[in-house]
């Protein structure tokens, strides 16, 4: 949860308590909820006809502090009570550690709304499962600092990962040189210089179908989301040694990725990049997930491109580079639906906090309804639901 | 103009892979040379790189199970490319444990060295990473900028000391000052040396060593001729120094550094396979 943001919210419910954070951008969002059978003890209190069950918020590096050291933690405590005193204003954290020390650790709080992003994992088209060891491994080709990656499917019901680079002139890989298809070309005045190849590298990890638990995909589709948090969830999940489940739909619509056990749910949510063309386009167009499957036999032809260098003729490539155009997406909500949100920070259509090239559309965030219901709300009713007419 | 590689072997991933290694702790762009025969990763003396120029040598058949190379031309059977050896770096970094690696000149796009990793995996089919990596074609009249440098009419060659030892002295160098002396004598001696306003610090090397060098256009006599004491010096940039010393991951066989007194220091390293050899310009 730190890897996403810097407050953990707290909220006990009937079904369990639950943990969650949310970027500082709102394209992220995570909750962990812990049932009641998990805890030797859970009394969540009691909310009343006019009040509801208390929830508050906790600087995450307060509370990260508390259990600082995992290995000694083990060895030196027996017991931990986490006490909320909304009178005192104070989350008491409180360890019973061996030879009779305790350690009381009082942390400050702020009341909060209750944050909820807004999704609907049955409206999810595709769904991938897979142990979290088989993700992790995938994720492994990727450089630490990528920031997005692209997931797919191919043909032969293959699953792609791919990062994504941006480009500003809005193609990907695309080298200072000879023109491509249909610009005429006038030969430079001075020597042709060697083209510069600082373009990003393309990594691609093709996973076949039965790497994974479980595969219902609709062919063609492809979301793209940032690799950061998706990665501390996946750092949990081997940890835990439990299968990860993705659940996916068109590009623009949030990923939810869920981890199941018998006394843990989890759920990460992030926004994906919208890529309004694609939707229109039939996708063999797109260059990202149709790539087909790895095999010996590609175009390799240089011969075109070095003459075209040598003799300064125009040349005579293949396909012109896909274009990824990134729309400035429709806006997020309507007039009214502004209106109806309660939250603590102001939020626009736009993604504020993120560069204003990435068009992710920020996570949907519903006010508070009814107290008391359990967990990420997978069947509740949608108060604010996109503009764009899907149903 | 095609080319096409393959790896099996483990063992010859892993060299191949630190090779790599190497040249991307020295350089951020480079030019790969390929011909029938070997592979060549070459940096010119630009200014842009600080002056020091970088020639690194391999033989194909040492590392490739399998090799085509077709070059520009029938007559010019070979191929140059510019690349960032940080990206194949990378991408043979996750790949030791690979049960082939193919690497390919492409042009889906723009041209590129497509590297495919086949990995072992549970399922039936194996996993496939492929990363490609942006090469810039250079065009054959600009072949001549990148010719192997001669050796420099030196004036004294010596043996490098243990290549780890250097380097743990250089690094604590490193952080008080930004250029380092270089100098040795035909005796097997060699100081490094730093020196700045507050402080200076020698280390000495004894019993190192000077190579033989066989006798062409008479270098050998003149060699004979020279004082065996007389030092020659060379002031370099320490940074350069220091990474040519960091990329090194194994011992070589033989490392050997030539000193053209305050004009150049020519490192020449060999392993079995390989052979690589750096230029530093002294600091005037």
């Amino acid at each position: 949860l730190s890897r996403i943001g810097d407050e953990l919210y707290l909220e006990p419910t009937g079904s369990g308590l639950s943990l969650r954070a949310v970027n500082s951008s709102r394209s992220a969002f995570a909750s962990f909820l812990f049932a009641p059978l998990f805890f030797q003890l859970y009394e969540p209190g009691s909310a009343g006809p006019d009040t509801e069950l208390f929830r508050c918020k906790v600087h995450m590096k307060s509370f990260l502090g508390v259990f600082r050291s995992l290995p000694s933690l083990e060895k030196s405590v027996g017991k931990c009570l986490i006490l909320l005193k909304p009178r005192a204003s104070r989350l008491v954290l409180q360890l019973h550690c061996k030879y009779g020390v305790t350690k009381t650790h009082n942390l400050a709080f702020q009341e909060c709304e209750r944050l909820q992003a807004v999704f609907d994992i049955q409206r999810c088209a595709s769904r991938l499962c897979a142990p979290a060891r088989v993700l992790a491994e995938a994720v492994v080709h990727f450089p630490l600092t990528l920031a997005e990656v692209t997931l797919g499917t191919g043909p032969g019901g293959k699953i792609s990962l791919r990062n994504y680079v941006e480009d500003e002139a809005g193609e990907s890989c695309r080298v200072r040189g000879p023109p491509h298809l249909g610009v005429p070309f006038s030969p430079p005045p001075t020597p042709f210089p060697p083209p510069e190849p600082s373009k990003t590298m393309v990594t691609e990890l093709w996973l076949a179908e039965d790497e994974f638990q479980s595969v219902t995909v609709a062919p063609g589709s492809h979301i793209t989301f940032c690799l950061k948090e998706f990665r501390g969830l996946l750092s949990f999940a081997e940890a835990s040694n439990l299968p990860l489940t993705i659940h996916f739909d068109e590009p623009g619509r949030p990923v939810i990725f869920t981890l199941d056990d018998t006394v843990l749910e989890v759920h990460l949510v992030l926004a994906t990049l919208s890529d309004a063309e694609s939707n229109s386009q039939s996708p063999s167009t797109n260059g990202v997930s149709h790539l087909p499957a790895p095999s010996d036999d590609f175009a390799d032809d240089l011969e075109s491109y070095m003459a075209a260098m040598e003799t300064s003729e125009g040349c005579s490539e293949g396909r012109p580079s896909p274009t990824f155009p990134l729309h400035i997406p429709r806006p997020a909500k309507s007039k009214h639906e502004e209106e109806e949100e309660e939250e603590e920070e102001e939020e626009d259509g736009a993604v504020p906090g993120t560069p204003p090239h990435k068009k992710f559309r920020s996570l949907f965030f519903g006010s508070v309804m009814t107290p008391g219901r359990p967990g990420p709300a997978t069947t509740q009713e949608v108060l604010a639901e996109d503009s764009d007419g899907e149903s | 103009m095609r080319f096409r590689a393959k790896i099996v072997d483990l063992a010859c991933l892993s060299h191949f892979s630190r090779i790599i290694n190497t040249i991307a702790k020295l350089t951020k762009t480079c030019i790969l040379r390929l011909t029938v025969c070997k592979l060549y990763f070459i940096l010119s003396d630009k200014v842009a790189n600080g002056g020091a120029s970088l020639w690194c040598e391999l033989s194909q058949g040492n590392f490739f199970n399998e090799f085509q190379m077709e070059g520009v031309a029938a007559e010019h059977n070979e191929i140059y490319l510019e690349f960032v050896p940080e990206n194949l770096s990378r991408a043979l970094k996750t790949a030791q444990s690979a049960k082939a690696v193919k690497i390919k000149l492409t042009n889906k796009h723009c041209p590129c060295l497509r590297v495919a990793v086949e990995l072992p995996s549970l399922s039936s089919s194996s996993r496939i990473v492929t990363h490609d990596i942006p090469v810039g074609v250079i065009p054959r009249r600009m072949w001549n900028d990148f010719r192997e440098p001669s050796v420099p009419d030196f004036d004294v060659s010596i043996y490098l000391p243990v290549l780890k030892t250097m380097k743990s002295v250089v690094e604590r160098m490193k952080n008080l000052s930004n250029f380092i002396v270089i100098e040795a004598n035909l005796s097997g001696e060699m100081n490094l040396k730093i020196e700045t306003d507050l402080v200076s610090v020698t280390t000495h090397f004894k019993d190192l060593g000077n190579p033989p060098w066989a006798s062409e256009d008479g270098c050998q006599s003149s060699a004979q001729g020279r004082d065996l004491e007389s030092v020659a010096e060379a002031c370099v940039d320490i940074k350069k120094l220091q990474q040519l010393l960091a990329g090194q991951q194994v011992n070589p066989t033989k490392a050997l550094c030539n000193i053209v007194h305050k004009r150049i220091v020519h490192f020449i390293l060999l392993h079995e396979e390989v052979s690589l050899q750096y230029f530093i310009p002294a600091i005037a």
